[in-house]
């Protein structure tokens, strides 16, 4: 799959095309789509094992849970791409930074769904000219506090409405720390600047679907990713070494932080999982609950194809460590 | 990946999940409420799909505005779902996931009223709770008739398992109850059986998590087939 571009870089466009390669891309497609229906009973054999079967089941759970919520995002963020004026936001936002950044957070309380909705969204504000600050702090907020999945948390666990609203202060708590702290720290040119190209020349119909075809395939693509090493990691690790791990609190605390974001489960139903970690302290499950739908695998994945690799890769760990933080201390508070 | 091709891979990937969706494959990997949502991003993804490609001939000839990026080569990983959805369907989880993960039983809030029924028909989880938590108390010693499908450890004892589900199949979580008595001479892992027993006081744990994984002595069993749907959703209401 080496020859996937359309045209040379460097191709005029006035010019008349210029002789295709032989492997254009539809026929790299209808060639792999024929060599899997013709293997297809060898390639059933490889994947006979129980091993590799749960594999993909796992793997296909997750796209196929995953990809409805990403379509929901890929929507909004056209519509607000296409739809919304810029003027809009920056008439909704304050203009202060420092104030926009809790603003947005709290309006990710409006974006029902889980994180793979989020991140499309996000985008589209950065592009849409909304300081960055405030829209990761939304990016952040948005997946953990919105009324489904707190209403999923308060079903996981009832008679404990202390983790809801735990789970709700620390994750805006998070959000907006981060916001705060990029608003300090960040540098523009870690973000990569918008991928999409301008839409001048084309009406809203055409621009609408565009960007809805652009993000399907591209953050597509990095869901698929992460739904690989996710379907990988939870047939490697052994499952019995969360009880070893339960013993201690610091230990407790890290390993349920790792396992959010090793598990990569969709922020509606980790309320769930967490509650079933019985040998686990509420602080820990705390820190599932705030770390999981703030960065995971799949999220990683996600937000390096959005944002860039150079972003993914100071972002992530800085909300994995103050996702930590957040939750350790409200749990310390609160429960 | 050039627009042509993507506005091909939208529409397979769009026509996979209304497959998925209006069949009963859906229920193989994420939860049965998922249904409308998958149907209607299916058809999202066809309108997209067929917009694609009306755009894509109606500025035919004509020079695209703008810079002509072509799309990352990460998009082709979306043929890795589409072929594993369409081709091969892979099975809901069965007793190799079952015997991986610990005993998802919790203790519940109360006991509801035993169904009417002799045998009583109860789900795996209701009868391993009521086993496990009540001492089997609020049976009242009336037989019971159980589905669930068949796992063997690596000792070679029968599990009688339930996968229950939240949301998708990541985190689905297997409830275990052991059986003893009146057995079949063969016992096929993942084969699905429907037991009828009595309730025994005899307790084990998960050697994964330590969970409880109450016994059911078995009177009588009957191979049935799968249900329509594999996994246990019922604590998702």
């Amino acid at each position: 799959m080496a020859i996937t571009e359309d045209a040379p870089p460097g191709a005029d466009l006035d010019r008349p095309a210029p002789p295709r390669s032989r492997l254009s891309s539809p026929r790299v497609l209808v060639l792999v789509l024929l060599l899997a229906v013709l293997a297809q009973s060898p390639i059933r054999g490889l994947l006979g094992a129980p091993a590799m079967q749960s594999w993909m089941t796992v793997f296909v759970a997750v796209t196929v849970q995953a990809l409805p919520f990403l379509v929901l995002g890929v929507l909004l963020s056209a519509a607000i791409a296409v739809f919304v004026p810029a003027s809009f936001f920056a008439r909704a936002l304050p203009r202060r930074p420092a104030l926009a950044v809790p603003v947005a957070g709290v309006a990710g309380a409006v974006l029902p769904g889980c994180e793979c909705a989020s991140v499309p969204v996000a985008g589209a504000l950065v592009r849409r000219g909304v300081t960055p600050a405030a829209a990761l702090a939304f990016l952040l907020s948005a997946p953990a506090i919105n009324p489904v999945v707190l209403t999923a948390t308060a079903v996981a666990f009832p008679g404990h409405p202390e983790m809801v609203l735990a789970r709700f202060a620390a994750s805006l708590l998070v959000a907006c720390a981060m916001g705060w702290l990029w608003q300090r720290r960040g540098r523009t040119d870690w973000l990569r600047p918008p991928a999409h190209g301008a839409h001048e020349g084309a009406g809203k119909g055409e621009a609408f679907w565009d960007a809805v075809r652009h993000d399907v395939m591209h953050a597509g693509g990095f869901l698929v990713l992460g739904a690989t090493a996710a379907a990988t990691l939870k047939a490697a690790v052994p499952a019995d070494w969360l009880r070893t791990a339960a013993g201690t609190p610091v230990v407790s605390v890290l390993a349920l932080a790792v396992l959010a974001v090793l598990l990569s489960i969709c922020s509606e139903a980790d309320a769930f999982v967490a509650a079933s970690l019985t040998q686990f302290s509420p602080t820990a499950k705390l820190v599932f609950l705030v770390v999981g739908p703030m960065i995971d695998l799949k999220l990683f994945a996600m937000q390096a194809g959005t944002f860039g690799r150079a972003f993914a890769l100071r972002f992530a760990p800085a909300t994995f460590a103050l996702a930590v933080t957040g939750a350790v201390l409200t749990g310390t508070v609160l429960l | 990946m050039n627009r042509q091709a993507q506005a091909a891979v939208l529409f397979l990937l769009g026509a996979a999940l209304l497959h998925a969706g209006a069949t009963d494959l859906y229920l193989r990997y994420v939860k049965a409420g998922l249904r409308p949502f998958l149907l209607a991003s299916g058809a999202v993804l066809i309108a997209a799909a067929v917009a694609t490609a009306w755009y894509e001939r109606r500025r035919a000839g004509r020079p695209r505005p703008g810079h002509a990026h072509p799309e990352p080569r990460v998009s082709w990983l979306l043929l890795l779902p589409l072929l594993a959805l369409i081709l091969i369907a892979p099975p809901a989880l069965g007793s190799y996931s079952a015997l991986r993960t610990g005993t998802a039983l919790q203790k519940p809030y109360a006991y509801g009223p035993l169904p009417a029924g002799d045998p009583v028909p109860l789900s795996v989880v209701d009868y391993a709770s009521r086993a496990a938590y009540g001492h089997g108390r609020s049976l009242h010693g009336r037989p019971v008739r159980v589905t669930g499908f068949l796992a063997l450890d690596r000792a070679g004892r029968p599990y009688l398992v339930r996968m229950a589900l939240n949301c998708c199949a990541a985190d689905a979580q297997p409830v275990k109850i052991a059986l003893t008595g009146e057995l079949p001479p063969v016992l096929r892992p993942d084969a699905w059986l429907e037991v009828t027993g009595t309730y025994s006081p005899r307790l084990t744990r998960d050697p994964v998590n330590n969970g409880p994984v109450p016994y059911l002595r078995v009177t009588a069993t009957r191979p049935v087939p799968a249900p329509r749907d594999p996994y246990d959703e019922t604590w998702n209401t």
